[in-house]
């Protein structure tokens, strides 16, 4: 093999890697094999993703100088080369140095993401509300207002783990997890599914009130970055502004019981015509009547098992 | 070199019946081999609970237990490693060191320290009989957050009593080391001579009076609404369930910093002994770690950034986390600093060193990640946080005790152990632990979130990977045992009693095995025995 045909496999490689990475990064949803922060859909979600790249690329730059140089010392001083140990101890220039540089560092890496804080902080001028609630173990969905008016003939939504994953994720059901598959997309969304999931217009900043009403749950769309505890007598609030439509997954991240693993979060993103049109039939109070009732028979008595 | 004055055998002409030796033993060597069997026991324990975890986690899917049980096993994995292995392990160093460090011939406190001992084993038998109770045992996770904590069965009152005794054992421990250190050491062991693992003990020490109560505390408020219709936690009636995460984390803070700074005194002992070169900014380590240890009161809601904490504490406690990289990184540096220039050779002990400054520095990298908050919105409660604390508590405290036994295990037994197969140890252990635990890194990037048994399948291929980095690391462990059980009964090897060539301190001076009380009469110490000073750089 010739060096240039070697390296351009080499680059080839590299390239590939590089695409890996990035469609990794752009995906949606989990994949197979990934090792990063989803990008995600939103302006704060992108800021989030260049705030941990910059962390992570200070990190490993530390990380090369401190390795490395210990490296160069274990190769270099061993005494099976010969080396003579000195007697040195001290150097106060050095120790301020490093004392005084990582401060500026870490200086570098909390301005911005001070700014982010209070950015992501900041949910005012919402266009929409929906108060999330979570239980033991499936969320609830209730829109509280839209464009300035409040809404209230809109049915509440059980979103909870859809059957298909539940039956698969039974102790010794026989069913493997690999063959639930989302019918439309080919996805394959074991434990990533609802039966009814929330859904929001796109390009409008919604805000979620996010409550809980038996233990400590936690709501979270990775793709969003928008995440708050939901916790039983406190009302947290997060936003998210999504130009992109789509489906979008995310779990309860904090422990609540035997079935933690089973209460994820679905949100489809309309475009907005679509999702007001979505609403208006919501509205019709014949269809509240049936949603009701599908919502009866799809979500079996709300109310908490407790313990 | 003058030999100190040691009456070798005038207390062992008493001859001990075993239950007299090992159950009403005051001797702080005695204290410490059971404090270290105790906690080798244990480590067990809660690693067999770990291949558990691992092993339902292998392939999405249930396959080998209900999903309660799993909690139950995420909780007591993390309490029997906490409270069972690092922390006796690390009092166990401590009671065997100190005296012989500081010219003692003992602990001040002989009677209390068999008592805080002594409670441990039963507060063990009370937290694992939990497992044989109705309603199973505590399945809270570690942290025992309520209100889900209050869902358990009558068997949290066991987990509160448990945690009491553990309290009462680690403060009575605690008050043990800080009167020692600070009324025992022999004519001339000055404080800024002292060794760096006695100056992490003592403030250590501080640390774990200050906080155990606080837990004391919490869990006691517990108990009470869970069995006395007391509302702290219960929101229905006026109580706020982040209340107790404040008062929990108020302690848990501190205490992962108990985890860790007397496996920095560890290190510096180790690496300035086999750099053969004096460890470098001894001031500056002290200083360092008396400043973790004060920063570490003031971080705690960083375990908390995504409860809904005002902006202002949101920042407040960020750039009070993001502080402690400081210090921290000053001892890095100074570790790496004592290595250059120096003379090095790679025995066990210092395998294990090394081990440690690179795994607990990647952990180190990670926590300086999450101490961003918009960032750690995304790795809150994730694998990402699983990986970033096991690399400093087994990368960084369980290498740093590993290590500290191949250091000092010679100078116990007064023999030396396989070389190649403690090496062999250690290339084992530190290549599975990093297949064991880099991944988790990925998995939490990618969303999964932790103390779940059962996971999406695009979560599954790391998983996969993780779990056999585990069972190797597990099996590994094995070799540990087989090492230890060899040294001390089979060797033949005899340990000279510097055993290492440029071991310094005053334990070094004592034959090997040391002497069942250590220093009889106080030691002449000149300070060439104790911590090198050296010379200033040019």
């Amino acid at each position: 093999m010739s060096s240039s045909n070697c390296k351009r496999r080499i680059v080839g490689a590299l390239a590939a890697l590089g695409a890996l990475l990035v469609s990794v990064a752009a995906s949606a949803n989990p994949v197979p094999w990934q090792m990063n922060l989803p990008y995600g859909v939103t302006r704060v979600s992108h800021q989030i993703w260049d705030l941990h790249m910059a962390a992570l690329w200070v990190c490993v730059a530390l990380g090369i100088l401190v390795f490395g140089a210990m490296f160069i010392a274990i190769i270099r001083f061993r005494r099976s080369r010969g080396a003579v140990a000195e007697t040195w101890s001290h150097n106060t220039v050095l120790e301020v140095c490093w004392t005084v540089v990582p401060v500026l560092i870490l200086i570098g890496l909390a301005t911005p993401a001070t700014l982010l804080t209070r950015e992501m902080y900041n949910a005012t001028d919402s266009q929409m509300t929906v108060k999330v609630t979570g239980y033991q173990w499936l969320w609830r969905y209730d829109y509280v207002s839209y464009d300035g008016k409040p809404v209230t003939k809109v049915p509440t939504i059980w979103s909870r783990l859809a059957w298909d994953s539940n039956r698969a994720r039974q102790l010794d059901s026989g069913v493997s997890p690999y063959s639930i598959v989302d019918q439309k997309t080919g996805y394959h969304d074991y434990l990533l599914d609802v039966t009814h999931p929330l859904v929001i217009p796109a390009g409008v900043k919604v805000r979620f009130l996010i409550t809980a009403d038996d233990v400590v749950h936690g709501w979270w769309v990775p793709d969003f970055a928008a995440k708050r505890d939901a916790i039983p007598g406190i009302m947290n609030d997060a936003w998210a502004k999504v130009d992109k439509p789509g489906i979008y997954r995310g779990q309860c991240y904090v422990l609540c019981g035997q079935d933690h693993s089973a209460m994820p979060i679905v949100v489809k993103v309309l475009p907005r015509e679509q999702f007001n049109a979505w609403l208006a039939t919501q509205e019709n109070p014949a269809r509240l009547d049936q949603a009701s009732r599908t919502a009866d028979a799809a979500a079996p008595k709300p109310l908490p098992a407790k313990g | 070199m003058s030999t100190p004055a040691v009456e070798v055998g005038h207390y062992q002409e008493h001859h001990q019946s075993f239950f007299e030796r090992w159950f009403m033993s005051t001797n702080h060597k005695d204290i410490g081999t059971l404090y270290l069997c105790f906690s080798f026991l244990m480590l067990f324990v809660g690693g067999s609970f770990a291949m558990l975890i691992r092993a339902e986690l292998f392939e999405p899917g249930m396959q080998l237990m209900q999903p309660y049980f799993f909690n139950e096993l995420t909780a007591m994995h993390g309490l029997v490693m906490i409270f069972g292995v690092i922390m006796p392990a690390f009092v166990g160093l401590a009671n065997w060191m100190i005296p012989m460090q500081i010219g003692a011939p003992d602990m001040a406190l002989p009677r209390l320290n068999n008592l805080s001992f002594w409670l441990l084993p039963f507060a063990f038998i009370l937290l694992l009989s939990t497992f044989f109770m109705p309603g199973g045992a505590p399945a809270a996770g570690w942290t025992m957050y309520p209100p889900l904590v209050l869902q358990g069965g009558e068997s949290i009152a066991f987990l509160i009593f448990s945690i009491h005794l553990l309290g009462i054992s680690s403060v009575l421990g605690s008050i043990n080391i800080i009167a020692t250190i600070l009324n025992m050491r022999a004519p001339g062991v000055d404080l800024m001579k002292m060794s760096m693992f006695c100056w992490s003990w003592l403030i250590t020490s501080f640390l774990v009076i200050a906080v155990m109560p606080v837990l004391s505390g919490a869990v006691t408020m517990v108990l009470f609404d869970r069995f006395f219709g007391t509302n702290f936690f219960n929101a229905a009636a006026g109580g706020d369930p982040v209340m107790y995460q404040h008062v929990f984390w108020f302690f848990g803070h501190p205490e992962v910093y108990i985890m860790i700074l007397p496996a920095f005194g560890i290190i510096s002992e180790i690496v300035p002994t086999f750099a053969r070169k004096p460890l470098f900014g001894y001031r500056a380590m002290v200083y360092a770690i008396a400043c973790i240890a004060f920063l570490s009161f003031l971080v705690w809601s960083h375990h908390m950034f995504t409860v809904g904490l005002p902006l202002g504490a949101e920042v407040f406690f960020m750039y009070a986390t993001m502080l402690i990289a400081v210090p921290t990184g000053v001892k890095i540096f100074n570790w790496v600093t004592t290595m250059w220039k120096g003379s090095l050779s790679f025995e066990t002990p210092m395998l294990w060193a090394i081990g440690f400054i690179v795994l607990f520095s990647i952990g180190g990298f990670s926590g300086v990640m999450m101490a961003l908050v918009p960032a750690d919105f995304q790795y809150y409660g994730t694998y990402f946080i699983v990986a970033h604390f096991h690399y400093v508590l087994v990368g960084g405290a369980l290498f740093s005790i590993i290590g500290a036994t191949y250091y000092w295990l010679p100078k116990w037994s007064g023999h030396m152990y396989s070389g190649f197969w403690s090496k062999l140890h250690f290339w084992s252990s530190v290549i599975s632990v990093n297949v064991l635990f880099f991944p988790q890194q990925f998995l939490g990037f990618a969303g999964m979130p932790r103390r779940i048994p059962d996971y999406n399948v695009a979560f599954a291929n790391w998983n996969m990977v993780s779990s056999i980095g585990g069972f190797w690391f597990g099996a590994t462990q094995l070799i540990f045992v087989g090492v230890v059980i060899h040294c001390v009964f089979f060797s033949r090897a005899k340990a000279s009693s510097r055993v290492w060539e440029h071991a310094y301190g005053l334990e070094w001076t004592l034959p090997s095995p040391a002497p069942h009380h250590s220093f009889t009469v106080p030691p002449v110490v000149d300070d060439s025995q104790l911590v090198q000073t050296g010379a200033t750089a040019h």
